[in-house]
């Protein structure tokens, strides 16, 4: 019983996300004329870039701080990514650790650059993403780049599509129809997040994030813990950028876009639940940020013009009632200052 | 109150002198010729600059508090948009008046509903984004400046820009504010420590509304000055100003927690960032490199800072 | 080294310590034995605080050697002192409150699987020992930290100290959070380390905690060692002297004889704000001095937060010198026709912006007065600050430097000066000495009654007994947020208050 509460009381955020998700794919379902496992995927391409663009603005949220550079660093992998990545068989696999090892790279530097430098990691991301945009323009000062169709088709779609491809195997049945970003997605939480939660340095970043005084008078090692949550930050931004290549098969220096992605990683870090003072939350809840910005989209697309709500279904207004949703959700927090006694308590 | 030069100014100063010196022996080697340093380029480089000035002036009210606005880009761009659909005298004044509702939202979602004023600017940017999308249906519109626009954005006098004087307004306004009045006083007192203000009977709330306000004003100044210098509003006008006028601000010394700045701090933080941005251009930089060597600027900048206050608390 | 094995565990020779220009410690020698309980008094700023921070490595000394068990140590970090077996309980908390209860014992060094991760199941388990050990078996240790109330913190703050298994283990005031049950488990638990041969340093306020616990006193004052002595060598007034250096019979202003009942200021009627109040009246006439006692938390505070307005939905009646108020933020309580103050309790959050100068801070309160239309009058505000400066005696080099470069005495006379330059007529005020020295506590007590001689109304809310038998006129015990005894004139004693503050009948009271 007592488990079940501290369950609900501790997650509050993420059951949130989750519940909001539901009802707004639901209805997204419900609407379209022809749901089906196709659609999903086709959502899971337009979604996983977000994804794990948010799971990187986690990690530095979760530290307390927040990090300017993922959309920049994504659009940096990319561009990366469609150099390096554009060979065939295992040059492939060189190419896609190369951009994860160039994401990890950089986050380090931020890393660096805030715990030495003593320079406030909003401040200090928001130069290193300028640079990061400008090294992605060099390598790509074009839009450009060919990666191979093959490689891209078959990591872009689902375990059939896999085995057709490369010849691995023929039709799996339902199994084969599970697309690859959930898979993408699962592998990178059991191999990456769950270890990186259950070591000492992630539990230091939560240790920070929710007092970092107290983390220090209790022998966290601080600054290890930060440069690894900004590393792993980077990292993140890497894999979301090998993503964008390998969805798009191109590289593309689209400062638009990557300011774009780093506003949004914001909305989808605090519509899943983490709290933007550090210490509470997680990768978890913002995949159904993430999800949850994404089927507002979804629903516009698919609303008959000829519905009696139907004038809302235009696309031109599609942000502005984005908007409107990220604000509601945050406006949700304000019923707790409705409800406070003790005036002194907003002030913490 | 006392005439003292902080650190962060004295840097900001050495390093627009380094940017002077190395554009003039770049065009001294190229052209032979000191264009950098000539009355005339310089003006010009302030007759753009004025609009960040006016924009980073607004920024660092928020800053101050130790909030941030994000819904500038959005608000510069809509201000203008509506000032100029509207047209005419009326539509200067609409202008400012929906500059000073935005505020009012800000301010209202940031210090009554208590939202992370981070989150709560960007949702009202992507709502003015969505709105002027749906009054534009998407196209740039077609109409015209107004008079009063092209006179504040557009015009010289004696060869000086009018935008440099609306930016010098701005900031005579807001050296009121901060250093004379009650507000800036509070300002500053809740930017330190908001649960002490509100206890020293400070307004609070209403004090946080007010910068949010200011801010939001002083961006839709600087989006009819801008859509006068360019004749009309477009879209994304704004969007080139958000991101340079946190880091003038920054720059110039103000604590991005609040509590900690001088206005003259985000003057000198403009002008090096407007200088840097021009240096880049005359040098006929990549836009790679110009992106490159700007974030590299402002980290060993930042660098300097923290270096030199460890050392003063040493 | 080669003599014998030295008795003493903890050895500190020739400890210095600068802040800045302040000196915290100078030349101390200090050392402390295994199997034995160490208590550390002095005042404030005494340097009872440093000498700890250099123990357990969160300040490096400036001068001077440290050895543990015989061999010379440096530490640069608690990290570091916790690997050599120190261990220290902080005044303020250690604790994340976002992470479980689990998550904050474990901390430092949390059990690992054989892949090295932290093993969930473990953590529990330790901390359910741990836990036990404190006899805390009721929390849960999923339990996040912000979920606990401030005495169960404490205790899994004691948990969590003895699971790095110390050899020196420090208590930083550590009682000072705890309901008197949890005080006396905390008691055994620290006979048992005792026995279990821990070197154990015992900072602490509460006289009576000392008798009970320490085998050994050492007195320190001004970042001196002044005397350390075995326990019943001295009595209690020579060890307060040994603190403060001087006598302190003479420390309190005397009291002013009262033949009429004063024209009543505040009139409190049947205030309530569930759970913290319950059904409080009181009155408050002019130029008394009205202490408020009790134990910690039974809602003292809220009382004061209630009167300035800070609560919302507070039910019952305020008058104000007869007048029914209705004071619903500090902004309304401070204006002239209430004139109001509140002394917060927290200096540094609530009292002052630290990074702001003296001067600043000083006239923030006061600012609508000092202003013409919108504009402050500059020559106005700089001679009110001149006064106040003279008046309160702050002692300050640059008026334009931040508070934060003050001394907490200093700091705390800001606090006041920014009140009494509103003009405020009922000043409430919430532990207003804490952390600050023993000449400017005389110097506040002597300000209090002057400013009750010249017509103020004053509520004192002090966790100090001393203050309230020698300050107030009268003094109210809350107990469970309700008012359970009013004490006056020669009731007021120390028996009487504590007493009262356990809701114990006191005899010829009603």
């Amino acid at each position: 019983m007592n488990s079940l509460r501290l369950f609900f009381t501790q997650n509050l955020g993420l059951l949130l996300a989750i519940l909001m998700f539901a009802v707004l794919y639901s209805t997204y379902a419900s609407l379209h004329p022809s749901f089906g496992m196709n659609v999903v995927l086709q959502n899971g391409n337009e979604t996983l870039a977000l994804i794990l663009v948010g799971m990187a603005q986690t990690m530095a949220v979760l530290v307390g701080g927040l990090d300017l550079s993922v959309g920049p660093l994504m659009t940096l992998t990319n561009c990366f990514g469609s150099i390096v990545m554009a060979g065939t068989g295992g040059s492939i696999v060189l190419g896609i650790i190369a951009c994860m090892a160039l994401g990890a790279a950089c986050g380090f530097m931020n890393g660096c650059i805030i715990v030495y430098g003593r320079i406030q990691p909003i401040i200090a991301t928001l130069a290193t993403g300028a640079i990061f945009l400008g090294l992605a323009l060099l390598l790509r000062p074009t839009p450009g780049g060919a990666i191979d169709g093959d490689f891209a088709w078959a990591f872009t779609n689902d375990i059939n599509e896999l085995g057709y491809t490369y010849g691995w195997w023929e039709d799996l049945g339902f199994l084969g129809k599970i697309p690859m970003q959930p898979i993408f997605l699962v592998a990178i939480i059991l191999l990456v997040w769950v270890p990186y939660k259950r070591s000492a340095l992630g539990r230091g970043a939560y240790a920070i994030g929710s007092n970092a005084h107290a983390a220090y008078m209790s022998g966290v090692r601080i600054d290890r813990s930060k440069i690894a949550a900004f590393t792993l930050a980077g990292f993140f931004a890497g894999c979301a950028g090998i993503y964008l290549t390998m969805q798009m098969g191109s590289g593309n220096a689209d400062a638009p876009q990557a300011a774009e992605y780093t506003l949004r990683s914001i909305a989808t870090v605090v519509i899943g639940g983490t709290s933007l003072y550090g210490g509470v939350g997680g990768v978890i809840g913002t995949i159904f940020g993430a999800l949850v910005l994404r089927s507002i989209s979804f629903i516009f697309r698919v609303v008959p013009e000829s519905a009696a709500l139907g004038f809302v279904a235009s696309p031109l207004l599609q942000p502005f009632f984005e908007g409107l949703i990220l604000l509601f959700a945050v406006s949700l927090g304000a019923a707790r200052v409705l409800r406070v006694r003790n005036r002194l308590s907003l002030f913490t | 109150m006392s005439l003292r030069i902080d650190m962060p100014i004295l840097i900001g100063l050495v390093f627009i002198a380094i940017i002077l010196a190395a554009g003039t022996s770049y065009t001294m080697v190229t052209q032979g010729t000191a264009t950098f340093v000539s009355p005339n380029y310089l003006l010009q480089q302030l007759h753009f600059g004025a609009f960040l000035g006016m924009t980073a002036a607004g920024m660092m009210m928020v800053i101050l508090l130790g909030h941030i606005d994000l819904s500038v880009p959005w608000t510069l761009t809509t201000c203008a948009m509506v000032a100029t659909a509207v047209g005419g005298v009326g539509g200067d004044v609409t202008g400012l008046l929906t500059g000073l509702l935005i505020g009012l939202v800000n301010g209202i979602g940031v210090a009554v509903l208590r939202v992370p004023s981070m989150i709560f600017t960007l949702g009202i940017n992507t709502v003015l984004l969505g709105l002027m999308v749906m009054l534009t249906g998407g196209y740039a519109p077609q109409n015209e400046a107004t008079d009063v626009m092209l006179f504040l954005g557009r015009d010289r006098t004696l060869g000086v820009p009018h935008s440099v004087v609306v930016w010098l307004a701005v900031s005579a306004a807001v050296i009121f504010v901060l250093t004379r009045t009650p507000l800036g006083r509070y300002m500053y007192a809740i930017g330190n420590q908001e649960a002490a203000a509100y206890l020293s009977g400070v307004r609070s709330r209403l004090v946080i509304i007010a910068a949010f306000v200011m801010c939001s004003l002083c961006a839709a100044i600087a989006g009819l000055s801008l859509a006068g210098y360019s004749s009309r509003a477009f879209q994304a006008m704004g969007d080139t100003y958000l991101l340079p006028s946190i880091a003038a601000v920054v720059l110039g010394g103000t604590n991005i927690l609040g509590g900690q700045g001088r206005y003259s701090g985000t003057v000198v933080g403009v002008i090096l960032i407007v200088l840097l941005q021009s240096m880049l251009s005359i040098m006929q930089m990549e836009e790679a490199y110009r992106q490159v060597i700007y974030g590299a600027v402002i980290i060993l900048m930042l660098l300097i800072y923290s270096r030199s206050r460890k050392q003063a608390s040493a | 080294m080669t003599d014998a094995p030295s008795p003493h565990y903890l050895q500190m020779q020739g400890i210095s310590k600068n802040y800045g220009g302040v000196q915290a410690l100078s030349d101390v020698a200090f050392s402390a034995k295994r199997g034995s309980i160490h208590a550390v008094l002095g005042e404030n700023g005494a340097g009872k605080s440093t000498l700890i921070k250099i123990i357990s490595g969160v300040v490096e000394p400036t001068t001077g050697t440290m050895a543990l068990d015989g061999s010379a140590v440096s530490f640069r970090s608690p990290l570091e002192a916790s690997a050599a077996g120190v261990a220290c309980i902080f005044q303020e908390l250690s604790l994340m409150p976002d992470l479980s209860v689990a998550d904050n014992i474990c901390i430092t060094d949390p059990p690992r699987t054989r892949l090295g991760l932290i093993d969930g199941r473990a953590q529990r388990r330790r901390a359910e020992e741990l836990l036990a050990k404190v006899g805390c078996e009721d929390i849960d240790p999923r339990e996040r930290i912000n979920a606990l109330s401030l005495s169960r913190r404490q205790m899994v703050e004691i948990a969590k100290a003895l699971g790095r298994n110390p050899t020196l283990l420090i208590l930083d005031e550590a009682t000072s959070a705890l309901t008197s049950t949890d005080v006396s488990k905390v008691y055994s638990i620290l006979h048992g380390l005792r026995e279990e041969g821990l070197c154990l340093l015992y900072i602490s306020h509460r006289m009576h905690e000392i008798e009970e616990l320490a085998d050994t006193c050492s007195v320190f004052r001004n970042g001196q060692h002044i005397e350390t002595f075995s326990k019943g060598a001295k009595t209690d007034d020579e060890i307060v002297q040994l603190m403060i250096g001087r006598d302190w019979s003479n420390v309190f202003p005397e009291k002013p004889k009262r033949n009429a009942a004063p024209a009543p200021a505040l009139d409190v009627e049947d205030l309530t704000w569930l759970p913290a109040l319950k059904h409080i009246s009181l009155s408050v006439g002019e130029g008394e001095i009205v202490g408020i006692g009790g134990l910690d938390g039974q809602g003292q505070r809220e009382l004061l937060l209630a009167l300035f307005g800070v609560l919302r939905g507070v039910h019952g009646t305020i008058k104000v010198h007869g007048k029914p108020a209705n004071i619903d933020a500090p902004a309304t309580a401070k204006r002239p026709e209430w004139g109001l103050a509140l002394i917060p309790e927290d200096r540094k959050t609530e009292g002052l912006m630290l990074p702001m100068s003296v001067a600043e801070n000083i006239t923030v309160a006061a600012l609508p007065w000092l202003s013409k239309g919108l504009v402050i009058d500059q020559s106005a505000e700089a001679k009110k600050i001149r006064q106040m400066v003279e008046r309160m005696q702050i002692k300050v080099g640059d008026l334009n430097a931040p508070v934060s470069t003050l001394s907490g005495g200093n700091q705390q006379k800001v606090v006041i000066a920014k009140w009494l330059l509103t003009g405020a007529r009922i000043i409430l005020l919430n532990d207003p000495t804490r952390g600050i020295d023993v000449g400017t506590k005389q110097e506040i007590y002597q300000l209090l009654r002057s400013l009750a001689a010249d017509g103020a109304a004053i509520l004192f809310y002090t966790t100090d007994y001393d203050e309230l038998i020698g300050c107030c006129d009268r003094v109210l015990i809350l107990y469970d947020g309700a008012i359970v005894r009013e004490l006056t004139g020669d009731d007021v004693t120390e028996t009487n208050i504590v007493s009262s503050s356990l809701n114990l009948p006191v005899e010829g009271v009603a």
